[in-house]
């Protein structure tokens, strides 16, 4: 796992079923239907509105329609729009939401690339509900502080 | 009464044979505890879906396999990425740990060895299925009964 600031012992301390935020919305970008069905199950099940895009063209054409959303969880591989090029892009438009990457691949090198594009965090497939429930509470952070 | 009590304790033996045997691990129990009254088929959709994923990548490798002009390594390897990918995610162990195998055997570039772990993975993946299904029609039949899906931890 890599990101700015999680620590394996900070992905321990809360419960999914604390972390209840009926304010925040989220954006699963991932060309597998199973995943995008998975994560909108599990994000929704925390409270977020969720929507779903199969891969980054669509989701960085979403943003430029005017939708904005708190959470972007971002697959690496996608055809069209892979992860790296979407995150890119979307940092470039002055995106700020907290863009996730999700990857099957592990090598360092690969979340290196993908961190470098501008994710916020950088995870290996699949998410779990204490990677879940870590990544809102730091939403939950992010927000009170603005 | 006592017809339900017995179905909800073939389920939950049966359950527990799946994680024991290896068919699936904790991922899958996860999945479980996010079926609620809003989606009380999400384990059964998020199988179906994995369901028709394995079989068309499954058939892309077998095809890739089969071409005379040369095996195209990096098609497999995207195969078995994806499969590996979503079956971590399902929580499908068995059928994962065959991914991990033949990963390396694509990475070498080894069709024979390719070939092998292609008919383990389809092994794998029948077994679940079959495993699986066995599982959701007991779902069905106390739900029909009258009972409720006992969580099994």
């Amino acid at each position: 796992m890599s990101g700015n600031g999680a620590s394996s012992s900070s992905l321990n301390m809360i419960s999914g079923e604390d972390v209840v935020n009926n304010n925040l919305s989220a954006l699963v970008v991932d060309d597998s239907p199973l995943l995008r069905l998975l994560h909108d199950i599990h994000l929704k099940k925390y409270g977020l509105k969720v929507q779903v895009a199969e891969n980054g063209k669509v989701a960085v054409d979403l943003f430029h329609l005017g939708a904005s959303f708190d959470l972007v969880l971002m697959d690496k591989e996608m055809p069209v729009m892979n992860g790296v090029e979407a995150t890119k892009e979307l940092r470039a438009m002055g995106v700020t939401s907290m863009i996730v990457g999700v990857t099957s691949k592990n090598g360092p090198g690969e979340q290196q690339a993908f961190m470098e594009a501008g994710l916020d965090y950088c995870f290996e497939k699949p998410l779990t509900p204490e990677i879940i429930s870590f990544l809102l509470e730091e939403l939950n952070k992010h927000n009170n502080k603005n | 009464m006592d017809f339900v009590n017995q179905l909800q304790r073939k389920f939950i033996d049966y359950s527990s044979s799946l994680h024991r045997e290896g068919i699936v691990d904790d991922q899958f129990t996860q999945l479980r505890k996010l079926e609620d009254e809003n989606s009380p088929h999400f384990v059964m959709e998020v199988a179906s879906l994995f369901f028709e994923d394995c079989e068309k990548l499954i058939n892309n490798m077998a095809i890739a396999l089969e071409q005379k002009q040369g095996v195209d390594f990096k098609q497999i390897d995207e195969c078995i990425h994806q499969l590996k990918g979503s079956s971590s995610s399902i929580g499908a162990m068995r059928v994962k740990n065959a991914c991990i195998a033949f990963r390396s055997f694509s990475d070498a570039q080894n069709r024979e060895g390719c070939l092998r772990c292609l008919q383990q993975l389809s092994h794998e993946y029948s077994l679940l299925k079959n495993k699986l299904q066995t599982l959701f029609l007991l779902e069905q039949q106390i739900v029909a009964a009258g009972g409720s899906i006992p969580r099994v931890h």
